[in-house]
């Protein structure tokens, strides 16, 4: 397959400049595809998605019954950062988790950011993820978010944006290391003559960082605490708890007792230290969020309010990943950190505010709105690709509840070579990097690039029919 | 530093040991249907359509009369490999298996998850035809599946407490299918004192022993096909595999293994059970079994499996109230 037909058109495009010569650092990748035989791409491609049947590598759709689970689309053609783009990446991230950190903190305790009227007061104490629960804890290294999955994107001028923050329970990361999985083993040659930076230690750092939280414990037992099989991220669930070799455990198998965390064994009860909890706030402990939870274990936050348990990510975080919230983090990190945020913030318009709500209202048929609180591409209006009714149900939304929404520019998302049928089109991608935090920070070298698999289409969730690409960072010292 | 023994979930337990038995009775059933097949084809046109003694060895018979009524091969075919809503269908338990299977892929290794997978994408696929394109084939396909699961699971899984409760739940599946099927052979597929040693009934009992692939054992350690010794063979043999006493046997070590009691005690309900239904086969005469009723025997047989299955639920899967030990 040959790249001879290919059109950037006027996107930023990944691999290939606007004279249609591939970047410097991606070269080498362009030549091995064009040198392979005719067809070869594609059996590879679907061998690709053979093994990824039979791995069993597969997601949940909500509201599909049968055959519920289905293989997340890969595409065989990687996504490749510089070692440059990648440098400043990191310094961006490391910078901006930094001072989340430093915000979730202070809103649980002295909010010096919100006497100092940096971020209007009413705005964080109406967010529906603010837990005043949580107010007066300290976690270890006095950390809320130990596992990010920011979502960065780059616009047509080829800058990297962060479109979210994923403060929550982000996912997608075992993706990142069975994508890599999948392409060394259909495809090894592709890797020959780089240098590409491994992922597969994230299980072992993610570990890390779980048991530094036991403060004081020389053995401490890690469990991951899944809602079930029939959560949409469950096969990741059970993917980290076996490639950590700690135990995986749903709500059930917890129990607290004399003021400590327990799981029922067949040999009695065995006590909790960590827990690296996929389950939302709301879900976790029926005693203190909601009591009709049936995924939570009783009793939980009682025990981490008491230092009993460390929990990851630490509830009440999610009030900084509100994304009315998010418009303020570069004023964050100009409070927190005193400089100037190294990854800008998409240009965002919050509807509580009159005059922009003035001008979301006027502008729908070219904004994206958002919902302050929903994920996984739900509760969105991409306004170019909008019907008239979808935007006056968004519009009478907004009206009603202003507070809840906020609207971005359309961004021309930067695109991929990515197979289409037996040749290459331009499809538009996002990058996921992870971070994790514990005493330091530290990020996974790439991340999850998710693909719109849909012509023209800018909705790169998995559950809107999305897919992936293996994403390369090369090691410095190489082309970039 | 020393890392203690990861303890094991009661949750986990649990869907490991319905894991393994269901992978053993999808076997089972391939199984039987396979032989039944074979049997068909060497017997005279009028017996040429014996399929109800095949739904009887499931204890089904009521549940198939009112979905299918009649006994053909196609519905028999139908209701005991693909039928979606016949729990102890081959799909059925395959899908259970997976389920279970999928609720535990971190204890169990990738390999076993891979194979179990394998077998569910193929029954999948030959489910959506109206019947199997060859059913011996279709039946070999899934025994050696599950063969293929049990050797890798033996080699690629640690002999550690999960193993051993994949091995008692297969152990007493097997144990529970043999005795199925012998128990059909004498009430069922005998029609008539008079046919015992003909040529007829030398057909079926080698069928029934190639059911539980164990024509060849047999011949090498007793030569003449004889009612009582098949029985024997078949019940109480210690060496051959799927026989009744080897896999209770072999149920009872991985239950010591488990718990750590020494052999000769015991440390809870399913142990005592257990052990002492070991030992009654132990030091069982099939003399003794035959003249006290082997339809009794058998009744009583499946009634002391089902028993134990019950105490090991309570004593090792139940939910615990907290602070109570397993062993109350």
């Amino acid at each position: 397959m040959r790249f001879s037909g290919y059109r950037t058109d006027s996107f930023y495009d990944e691999m290939f400049q606007d004279d249609g010569t591939p970047r410097p650092h991606v070269r080498l990748l362009v030549d091995t595809i064009e040198n392979l035989s005719d067809g070869h791409l594609l059996r590879y491609q679907r061998a690709a998605e053979r093994l990824l049947l039979q791995m069993g590598i597969t997601f949940n759709v909500y509201g599909d019954s049968a055959g519920a689970e289905r293989i997340f689309p890969f595409d065989l053609v990687p996504r490749i950062l510089s070692a440059g783009e990648w440098a400043h990446i990191e310094r961006g991230l490391v910078q901006r988790i930094h001072a989340l950190n430093a915000f979730i903190d202070d809103i649980y305790h002295d909010q010096k950011i919100l006497k100092d009227a940096v971020i209007p007061a009413d705005v964080v104490l109406s967010a529906a993820s603010y837990r005043k629960q949580c107010h007066g804890l300290s976690p270890p290294w006095r950390v809320w978010c130990h596992i990010t999955g920011t979502d960065l994107v780059r616009d047509r001028d080829g800058c990297f944006y962060v479109l979210e923050d994923n403060l929550r329970v982000p996912s997608g990361v075992s993706y990142v290391i069975e994508n890599r999985e999948v392409l060394k083993r259909i495809f090894p040659a592709v890797f020959e003559g780089l240098s590409v930076r491994p992922v597969n230690e994230y299980p072992s750092r993610l570990l890390e960082m779980l048991e530094s939280l036991a403060l004081g414990e020389q053995n401490p037992r890690v469990v991951l605490l899944t809602p079930g099989i029939y959560n949409s991220a469950y096969f990741e669930h059970s993917f980290l708890a076996q490639q950590m070799g700690v135990q995986l455990v749903e709500g059930r198998d917890l129990v607290v007792s004399g003021g400590d965390v327990f799981m029922r064994t067949t040999k009695g009860l065995e006590r909790v230290h960590v827990i690296y909890r996929r389950v939302d706030d709301d879900f976790m402990d029926p005693d203190v969020f909601r009591p009709d939870s049936l995924l939570g274990v009783p009793g939980l936050m009682a025990a981490y309010r008491a230092g009993r348990v460390a929990l990851a990510n630490a509830p009440g975080n999610g009030v900084a990943d509100d994304k009315v919230i998010y418009a303020y983090v570069p004023d964050m990190i100009r409070y927190y950190e005193g400089e100037d945020p190294i990854l800008p913030n998409v240009p965002t318009y919050l509807c509580w505010r009159d005059a922009d709500r003035q001008y979301v209202l006027e502008h729908l048929a070219e904004l994206v709105v958002k919902s302050a609180n929903e994920s996984g591409g739900y509760g969105m209006l991409v306004g170019p690709h909008s019907a008239q009714a979808a935007r006056e149900d968004f519009a009478a939304r907004i009206r009603a509840n202003p507070r809840n929404y906020i609207a971005q520019p359309t961004l021309a998302l930067s695109r991929a070579p990515t197979i289409v049928d037996d040749h290459f089109e331009g499809r538009h991608v996002d990058l996921r990097p992870y971070v994790l935090c514990g005493k330091e920070i530290s990020v996974l070298p790439g991340g999850l690039t998710r693909v719109a698999m849909k012509k023209g289409s800018l909705v790169v969730n998995s559950s809107q029919g999305g897919g992936s690409k293996d994403t390369w960072v090369l090691a410095p010292g190489g082309p970039s | 530093m020393t890392q203690l023994a990861q303890p094991l979930l009661s949750r986990v337990a649990d869907a490991v040991y319905w894991m393994a038995r269901y992978i053993e009775r999808a076997e089972n059933v391939a199984r039987f249907l396979d032989v039944n097949h074979n049997l068909m084809l060497d017997l005279p046109g009028v017996f040429s359509s014996q399929w109800q003694p095949i739904i009887n060895t499931t204890g089904d018979r009521a549940l198939f009369a009112e979905r299918y009524g009649e006994a053909t091969q196609q519905n028999a075919v139908r209701f005991l490999a693909f039928d979606a809503e016949y729990a102890n269908s081959i799909y059925s338990c395959i899908l259970a298996a997976r389920e279970n299977a999928r609720s535990v892929r971190e204890t169990i290794s990738s390999e076993m998850w891979e194979q179990i997978n394998s077998l569910y994408l193929m029954i999948t696929a030959e489910a959506r035809k109206a019947a199997p394109d060859s059913l011996p084939e279709f039946c070999h396909a899934v025994r050696m599946g599950c063969h293929l699961f049990e050797g890798i699971t033996h080699s690629t899984a640690s002999h550690n407490e999960a193993w051993h409760f994949i091995s008692v739940g297969r152990r007493l599946e097997r144990a529970d299918k043999t005795t199925r099927i012998l128990d059909v052979k004498y009430f069922i597929l005998l029609p008539s004192v008079a046919d015992v040693g003909t040529p007829f009934d030398d057909v079926q009992w080698s069928a029934l022993l190639k059911s539980v692939s164990g024509f060849e054992m047999y011949r090498k350690k007793y030569g003449r096909i004889a009612p009582d010794r098949i029985v024997e063979f078949l019940l109480l043999d210690g060496e051959f595999p799927r026989a009744v006493r080897y896999s209770i046997g072999q149920a009872d070590q991985a239950l010591h293994a488990i718990t750590g009691t020494p052999h000769g005690g015991f440390s809870c309900a399913s142990e005592q059970r257990l052990g002492r239904l070991r030992s009654e086969l132990d030091f069982a005469r099939v003399e003794d079994i035959l003249q006290g009723g082997l339809h009794e025997f058998f009744d009583a047989l499946q009634t002391k499996m089902n028993t134990i299955d019950e105490c090991i639920g309570n004593n090792f899967f139940a939910q615990r109230p907290e602070g109570a030990r397993v062993w109350a």
